[in-house]
């Protein structure tokens, strides 16, 4: 096992700039989650640091050795690619075999290795199958028994998941996060799965064109986005975002006059109010609230149901919990609280997270 | 729907099914007519046989296969011996251009299907126009070149010709065939520990096996049943390859028909054999199963 160390990567296709300068710095045993939408750079990040591309400028570390310029197969990665990429005239057993017959393992243990990763992944009757003949869920354990038989100082994870139908990727999930648990490996996992994403990672990268947006624990991330575009990109439904006015403590449009908590009360001028759809509670009576939803739609899910709407003009989602799903109707205008940690202000023109006081200068943008 | 409506319309679709078999049946005869008339001819004894509608040998003999074969009343001069080693002829040549042809059209083929180098859209394009010309065009100066090289009139200098239109086709066929090979494959046997060669290697070249197989057999049967070429450059009947004996059959003065089909059925068989052999892979899925299909 290893630690990993990104530091100014920055690699351009013809002439569109891919990764435009990332630092990453993943310790011993940790899993991280690099998430972004299509074209973000994320794929071409996790292919750079296994050595399938080359960075422009930047050096990548694997533990303390410079492997920038190495080969992959110098660099004692393991990675489990979106097509599984098994060797399609091999055998299970010899797709798991390969990579430790190049290294030159004997042949006794190669067995015990396969023993053990044909066990602990439930392969022992897939052995001699040709990938053909497995399932898509099989072959996504084969490959990932390929990579943990080789005992790797890293794994890297290419969406490994998004082949695989709905129940089958929750299950797999699981696995994963059980995997790494077992195996205390360092791991470097790509997706554009939102929950994969939040549920996977000890720490949580979201990539936007080429930049790091943001770096944290998941749920530090989730509950304090540091911009509109993090705060946009996780949650389901997402976030609201209501333009209005800050002064006084409050932040002010058309159906919005919500209080700002302590840490945000100083705040002057025009902003951007975000609301997840899981801060806000129905008040009883279409109660004048903090936020005056205009409902087109209720999506009910049975346990609970989703409101959506405008406020103002602007789309807008609020969860229903449990009674208070079944009285609202499409037309009716209801009122709105919001959780006074549920506030979040960005920056009309930047769209980064207002957090700290403003400089006065700033405030009045 | 009511009983009655149901029944037409099963009726119906018999009906249908039988005029497509009809359909079938016609088109297998219209391409076996010309076949069965030479198996015909080749069993009916003598030279002319009379012309009839049935190809069905009246009185069946084998006594020209045995002819062609030089054991027997009747047999060319030289014998079995002459028709061994033209038969040898054959094998050398069409085996030789087929194994330069793969071996040439590999490499080349891999290239232009994974890598993005100068000119390789411009060297494609030379390919295919060389697959435009029909090879007749170029024997004259393949004579010359040949007779400069002293190759006339050996199997080398006819392997050489048929390399020229055998390797670019070779590598049409082949480039698609790696063009379909995941680029996965090749990133995952390089991050196992394979260099890119040993990726080829290991990886690519198992996978586009069936894909070998079949070009390799294409350049095989194409020189196998070359005959205006091989007619140009061959003089000696030492050095014929079967085609080119077969024609002598026919010639201005005579023509021995019955020789002519026990001689063509011969030639034809261990081309047969060869499709039959490697009939799985010319059905078989390239790369199935690999990665997510």
């Amino acid at each position: 096992m290893a630690s990993l160390t990104l530091s100014q990567i920055e690699k351009t296709l013809g002439t569109t700039p891919i990764l435009r300068g990332i630092d990453l710095d993943v310790t011993d045993g940790e899993l991280v989650v690099l998430v972004g939408p299509s074209g973000c750079g994320k794929s071409t990040l996790l292919r750079t640091i296994a050595g399938l591309e080359l960075p422009d400028r930047g050096t990548v570390k694997i533990g303390e050795r410079d492997v920038t310029h190495l080969a992959p197969r110098e660099r004692d990665v393991a990675m489990v690619f979106q097509s599984y990429a098994l060797y399609p005239h091999l055998s299970v057993r010899e797709n798991l075999a390969f990579g430790l017959r190049l290294r030159g393992e004997t042949s006794e243990a190669i067995s015990a290795r396969i023993a053990d990763v044909a066990q602990s992944l439930g392969l022992e009757k897939l052995l001699e199958r040709l990938p053909k003949q497995l399932s898509g869920g099989q072959r996504q354990r084969v490959a990932m028994g390929r990579a943990i038989a080789r005992r790797p100082s890293l794994f890297l994870f290419d969406e490994p998941l998004s082949n695989l139908d709905a129940a089958l990727r929750g299950e797999v999930r699981v696995e994963i996060k059980k995997l790494h648990a077992k195996l205390g490996a360092t791991m470097v996992y790509v997706t554009h799965d939102q929950v994969e994403a939040m549920t996977l990672a000890d720490k949580l990268v979201v990539l936007r064109a080429g930049r790091v947006e943001q770096i944290g624990p998941p749920l530090e991330v989730y509950k304090h986005p540091a911009s509109r575009f993090v705060a946009s990109f996780l949650g389901t439904p997402g976030m609201g975002f209501l333009p209005a006015r800050a002064g006084g403590g409050r932040v002010k449009a058309e159906g919005v006059d919500v209080a700002l908590p302590d840490g945000l009360a100083a705040h002057e001028g025009d902003v951007v109010l975000g609301v997840r759809p899981h801060d806000v509670r129905l008040l009883p009576n279409k109660t004048k609230g903090a936020l005056q939803l205009t409902v087109d739609v209720v999506e009910a899910m049975g346990f609970e149901a989703y409101a959506h709407g405008h406020i103002g003009g602007k789309p807008f989602v609020a969860r229903l919990e449990g009674d208070a799903q079944t009285g609202v109707r499409p037309g009716d205008v209801v009122g709105l609280d919001v959780e006074a940690d549920g506030v979040h202000l960005f920056d009309p023109k930047s769209e980064v997270a207002l957090t700290a006081p403003p400089a006065r200068t700033k405030g009045a943008a | 729907m009511s009983a009655p409506s149901s029944q037409r319309a099963h009726g119906r679709a018999l009906l249908a099914e039988l005029g497509v078999h009809l359909l079938v049946l016609l088109a297998v005869v219209f391409a076996l007519y010309p076949v069965l008339w030479v198996v015909a001819l080749a069993l009916s004894p003598g030279d002319a046989p009379e012309p009839r509608v049935l190809p069905f040998a009246s009185h069946p003999s084998l006594e020209h296969f045995a002819a062609v074969l030089g054991v027997g009343a009747g047999s060319e001069a030289g014998g079995g011996w002459l028709f061994g080693r033209q038969l040898l002829n054959s094998v050398l040549v069409s085996a030789s251009t087929a194994i330069v042809a793969v071996a040439l059209a590999t490499p080349a083929a891999y290239a232009l299907a994974r890598f993005d180098f100068v000119g390789a859209k411009e060297g494609e394009r030379a390919l295919l126009a060389t697959q435009m010309f029909p090879g007749v065009a170029a024997s004259i100066p393949l004579y010359l070149i040949l007779d400069a090289l002293g190759l006339l009139d050996t199997r080398t200098g006819l392997v050489l010709v048929y390399a020229t239109t055998a390797v670019p086709f070779a590598i049409f066929q082949l480039r698609g065939a790696f063009a379909a090979i995941p680029k996965d494959l090749e990133e995952a046997a390089m991050v196992d520990g394979a260099t890119r060669f040993g990726a080829f290697l290991r990886v690519v070249l198992p996978v586009v096996r069936p894909a070998l197989a079949v070009t390799a057999l294409f350049a095989f049967m194409t020189a196998w049943n070359e005959f205006v070429l091989a007619a140009t450059f061959l003089s000696r009947e030492e050095t014929f390859t079967l085609p080119v004996v077969l024609q002598r059959y026919v010639g201005e003065y005579d023509a021995r028909w019955g020789r002519f089909a026990a001689g063509a059925i011969l030639v034809s068989l261990p081309v047969m054999g060869l499709f039959y052999a490697l009939q799985r892979n010319l059905v078989r899925g390239l790369s199935a199963g690999g990665v997510k299909g």
